[in-house]
């Protein structure tokens, strides 16, 4: 029996980068805060010691900031006709766990999605005819452009991105993308300083006619003071940011930018090492009530609250939304329900090359430090004579010379012995690279469930995965192999080559840590789990921000479309609902 | 009616004024820093490490059992100008009577009001944890007949009003020198005010006019900046002072902030640090280079810091005639103050792990003898004494 805690205005499960940006906003409207972490207590100082933080084994090999299965696994499977199996260590995607989330480990690229994504149905039919959409299921987000610019500006002046605006107004602007959607001002802090790789890459797509600009980082170009008074330091170069925590001050990352001021507010409080079993609801199930939690001795909680607020990373919010029976399970089969509906991923390809002569000195680096170009992106290019829709980032980026994994040899090279160790001598100063950061689309068939056979060990199901590349972005990555295969020419590189992507998702290798969808946002309650303001359709009282949200994932990073929604829901949380708390929306 | 009306304003009325004296009174509590070191909920029970042993601040709430409740006005007052607690007994000069002797009686009195209003809290308080003889409170008559010489303040003739203003504040109930003035055999203050001392393993710096150790590099406006928000370009507060800056300086006034600077600017210089380090070449040239690896990328490699981490050129705490703070900061780390106006109270992380004594010396030497730093040399048995210090939790 769990024990009855005294009330609180809002329960948000999980401080990541959406719970700490949710706490912040509504503490600050006065509301009374409680946040439920199921990791632990991180700080900078104390746990990402810059005496011992770039421990490669420790971070990027043994993966000591993630989530382990231990705690949340997950089951998977490519299609509906196989049977799931739990992955038993997390490998194509690595969870965040404990305060500050996956935020703590990110690389910083910080990018906003276009307008032509927030209402991408309406964009693509009325440019290319319904008919060019057949198997996906594509649809609107909800707001207008106009209406969510100004949280992108809020979550950049947050994190003090380092880039160059393309797009000022609707005026095009010299060295910024020109494909990106009108901003209402510049980034707040200029570009990162570029390494050689990617000065390189810029020159040569700029001879090809292309568009390059420098990728909006948060990482800091120089030493910043953000919108809520936090300072932060400015960036190294140390190249120890994805899988790492970073020890100067120099990432954005909740504990870099909201926490100090967060944790002091007196009227938000942070119970880490407590994990949320359910969220319960009235018996009409029309209203959530409490969440029940688990502390670290066992014991259990039940916290009652007005409003309940899922922030957990976005395939935990769509497990708590199962596990809760808040809107109905989507079902393939007839494409009914909207909880799971619309998972993507990210459809990604690489180039790489090796030279004889150069200095690249690749511990020069940073999580976020490139040169990108978006001619092929999203819909900046025209698709009416291609067998696809959506595109690719293509960005060289420099984020590391790391001993263990930055090992770049030529193929053919023995993977060990003498040979090998002198061809990783020879290729450590020569290797660049870059790649693609493909669109994900949705299709009937690819959603999230619960898994009818594995429990984790609390008792509850495991969340189920169903994903595999659909035919539209495999069609669209080939092409955008075709096209990095091109952009090697200029390079008279040694030796290069270009990956390709293959049907049959696998779980095992890393790719991205960019899964997307599954409560997602729309104006359509029988198509969406959340109104636009991600405001559960079925249960008002429950928001659930994140990537779940996403109704695709577009050819660019999640993170500063993340922050952005997490904005905009505060927002209408602040402005509308405590005024008059009911659906925002009425369908 | 009519009359009940007019009842009912000057209750109103009276309110009003009561509330104002509670403010009053509650802003003489920030001045005189009484969370400090009776705690944040003024329930006592916080150790002060002395010389002679360890004391345990009181419970001066007003809870009757184990608090100040059974005080009146006037026990309080003696208690607080005289060192005199009732029943005659005499407090240890840890209580900075002498410096509150100073204050007025009104103020006082408000303060006693407003801590009249604070919650009550139940904690009994064993203070007196001194070694012998120092355990015994008589002999502190002995000690207030040598060095305890109370005296109202009074302003000094030909000073402005700010700077008798600040002379009192720094003087008076914000007694820094508690911390700031250095301390003759029997913990008395020595003649040589502010020019900085030792306490509770941190190096509380040299607050005159010297251009090495003291702040003659500030301006006004630094020290404001300084003690309003915990932080200016030269530098940030941690240990001891980031109490006394989110506790005390941070809600003061901007006119009694200001007051302090005009003081403390018009300090003469004391005599220094004992200049630079001389015959330590090979000290600097491993220190350059541990330096680089191990502190340049926060503190710059020109040692001038940025708007998070402090610089280390021109920082007075480095420059201090003794190095404990810095050596203590470099072993241990430290967390930075965090104020309404600079929430982000950056952490030092610990280095004592990675950095031998002779290797946390050679740095320190290397950042006391740099940017313009001229402070003497850190030897190997310094670090090891503080190490030891540190780990035997002193």
């Amino acid at each position: 029996m769990a024990r009855m805690l005294p009330k609180k205005d809002v329960v948000i499960m999980g401080l990541g980068w959406t719970g700490s940006v949710l706490g912040e906003q509504l503490t600050a409207a006065g509301l009374n805060v409680v946040a439920i972490e199921r990791g632990p207590w991180r700080d900078t100082a104390t746990d990402f010691n810059v005496g011992y933080m770039q421990d490669e084994l420790r971070y990027a090999i043994r993966k000591d900031l993630f989530l382990s299965p231990s705690i949340e696994a997950m089951t998977m499977r490519n299609s509906l006709a196989q049977t799931a199996l739990p992955m038993r260590d997390y490998g194509s995607f690595l969870p965040g766990h404990g305060v500050g989330g996956a935020g703590v480990h990110w690389n910083g690229h910080t990018w906003r999605f276009w307008e032509s994504d927030f209402q991408i149905k309406t964009h693509l039919t009325q440019r290319y005819g319904a008919a060019k959409l057949k198997n996906l299921q594509l649809q609107d987000w909800g707001p207008t452009w106009s209406e969510i610019e100004p949280s992108f500006d809020k979550f950049e002046y947050l994190c003090g991105v380092s880039g160059k605006a393309g797009n000022l107004k609707g005026q095009t602007q010299p060295g910024g993308n020109p494909f990106e959607s009108a901003r209402s001002r510049e980034y707040p802090n200029p570009p990162m300083r570029m390494p050689y790789a990617s000065t390189l890459f810029g020159e040569k797509m700029k001879e090809m006619g292309y568009h390059p600009f420098p990728l909006p980082s948060s990482n800091m170009s120089q030493s910043y003071v953000n919108s809520l008074g936090v300072r932060m330091g400015e960036c190294s170069y140390c190249g120890f940011c994805e899988r790492f925590a970073c020890g100067n001050y120099s990432k954005a990352s909740a504990q870099t930018t909201i926490l100090p001021v967060l944790v002091r507010r007196p009227n938000f409080e942070l119970r880490t090492e407590c994990e949320v079993l359910k969220v319960n609801l009235t018996p009409d199930g029309k209203m959530a009530r409490s969440v029940t939690y688990i502390d670290q001795n066992g014991v259990e909680f039940e916290q009652p609250g007005d409003l309940v607020i899922l922030c957990g990373y976005a395939l935990m919010n769509v497990r708590m939304m199962l596990l809760s029976k808040i809107g109905p399970q989507y079902d393939p089969m007839s494409g009914k329900g909207t909880v799971g509906r619309n998972y993507c991923y990210q459809t990604s390809a690489g180039a790489r090359l090796l030279f004889e002569d150069k200095h690249f000195n690749p511990f020069i680096g940073a999580g976020s430090l490139g040169m990108t170009i978006d001619d092929f992106n999203g819909d900046a290019f025209d698709h009416s004579k291609l067998d696809f829709v959506g595109g690719a980032g293509i960005s060289c980026t420099v984020t590391n010379g790391r001993p263990i994994s930055n090992r770049p040899t030529a193929p053919g090279t023995p993977r060990w012995g003498a040979k090998w160790k002198q061809a990783t001598k020879d290729g450590y100063q020569n290797a660049m690279g870059f790649g693609s950061e493909g669109s994900s689309y949705p299709v009937r068939e690819n959603y999230l469930d619960l898994d009818p056979t594995y429990r984790d060990r609390h008792g509850r199901p495991l969340l189920r995965i169903t994903f595999d590349f659909p035919d539209n972005d495999v069609a669209m990555s080939h092409y955008i192999s075709d096209q990095l295969e091109k952009m090697t020419k200029p390079f008279n590189a040694k030796y290069s080559g270009v990956s390709r992507l293959k049907k049959g998702w696998d779980s095992v290798p890393y790719q991205t840590t960019h899964n997307t969808g599954g409560a997602i946002m729309g104006l359509d309650p029988s198509t969406s789990a959340l109104n636009k303001y991600l405001q559960s359709w079925d249960v008002p009282n429950v928001f659930v921000i994140g990537a779940s949200a996403f109704a695709h994932n577009a050819g660019m990073n999640p993170t500063g479309t993340v922050g952005a929604l997490a904005y905009w829901a505060a927002e209408a949380i602040t402005t509308k609902y405590i005024h008059a708390p009911g659906a925002l929306v009425h369908a | 009616m009519r009359k009940f009306l007019l009842a009912a304003a000057l209750t109103l009325l009276s309110s009003a004024s009561y509330a104002a004296d509670i403010e009053a009174g509650k802003y003489q509590g920030v001045l005189g820093d009484c969370r400090g070191c009776h705690g944040k909920d003024l329930g006592g029970g916080v150790a002060l490490m002395t010389p002679f042993g360890k004391l345990v601040t009181p419970n001066i709430t007003s809870d009757k059992d184990t608090g100040i409740g059974n005080y009146s006005a006037e026990d309080f007052r003696q208690a607080m100008k005289a060192g005199i607690a009732p029943g005659g007994k005499l407090l240890y000069p840890a209580m900075p009577y002498p410096s509150y002797a100073r204050m007025p009686d009104a103020d006082i009195a408000a303060l006693w009001d407003y801590l009249k209003t604070v919650k009550p809290v139940k904690n009994a308080v064993e203070v007196n944890q001194l070694h012998f003889p120092f355990n015994l409170r008589f002999m502190m008559r002995g000690w207030n007949v040598l060095f305890f010489k109370p005296t109202p303040y009074a302003d000094t003739a030909g000073k402005g009003a700010a700077w008798n203003r600040g002379a009192y504040l720094v003087n008076g109930p914000g007694h820094c020198a508690a911390c700031h003035t250095p301390k003759n055999f029997f913990g008395a203050d020595k003649g040589t005010a502010l020019t900085g001392a030792s306490l509770q393993g941190w190096y509380a710096p040299d607050l005159t006019g010297d251009k090495q150790a003291g702040l003659g590099t500030w301006s006004a406006n630094d020290i404001v900046e300084y003690l309003g928000t915990g932080r200016n370009d030269h530098s940030i507060a941690s240990g001891p002072m980031a109490e006394a800056v989110e506790n005390s300086t941070a809600q003061m006034t901007a006119s009694d902030l200001n007051a302090i600077a005009v003081y403390l600017k018009d300090m003469p210089a004391s005599r220094g640090n004992g200049g630079g380090a001389t015959g330590v070449e090979a000290q600097l040239r491993a220190g350059r280079s541990l330096y680089d690896i191990n502190c340049a990328a926060c503190h710059g490699r020109d040692g001038k810091g940025n708007v998070l981490f402090p610089a280390l050129a021109g920082n007075a705490n480095v420059r201090q005639v003794r190095a404990d703070t810095v050596v203590r900061m470099v072993l241990a780390g430290g967390q930075a103050v965090a104020t309404p106006k600079a929430p982000t109270g950056p952490g030092m992380p610990s280095l004592g792990w990675k950095l031998s004594d002779s290797q946390a010396a050679d740095i320190l030497t290397y950042v006391r003898n740099n940017w313009g730093n001229l402070a003497p040399a850190v030897s190997a048995e310094t670090v090891g004494r503080i190490r030891s210090e540190l780990h035997s939790g002193s």
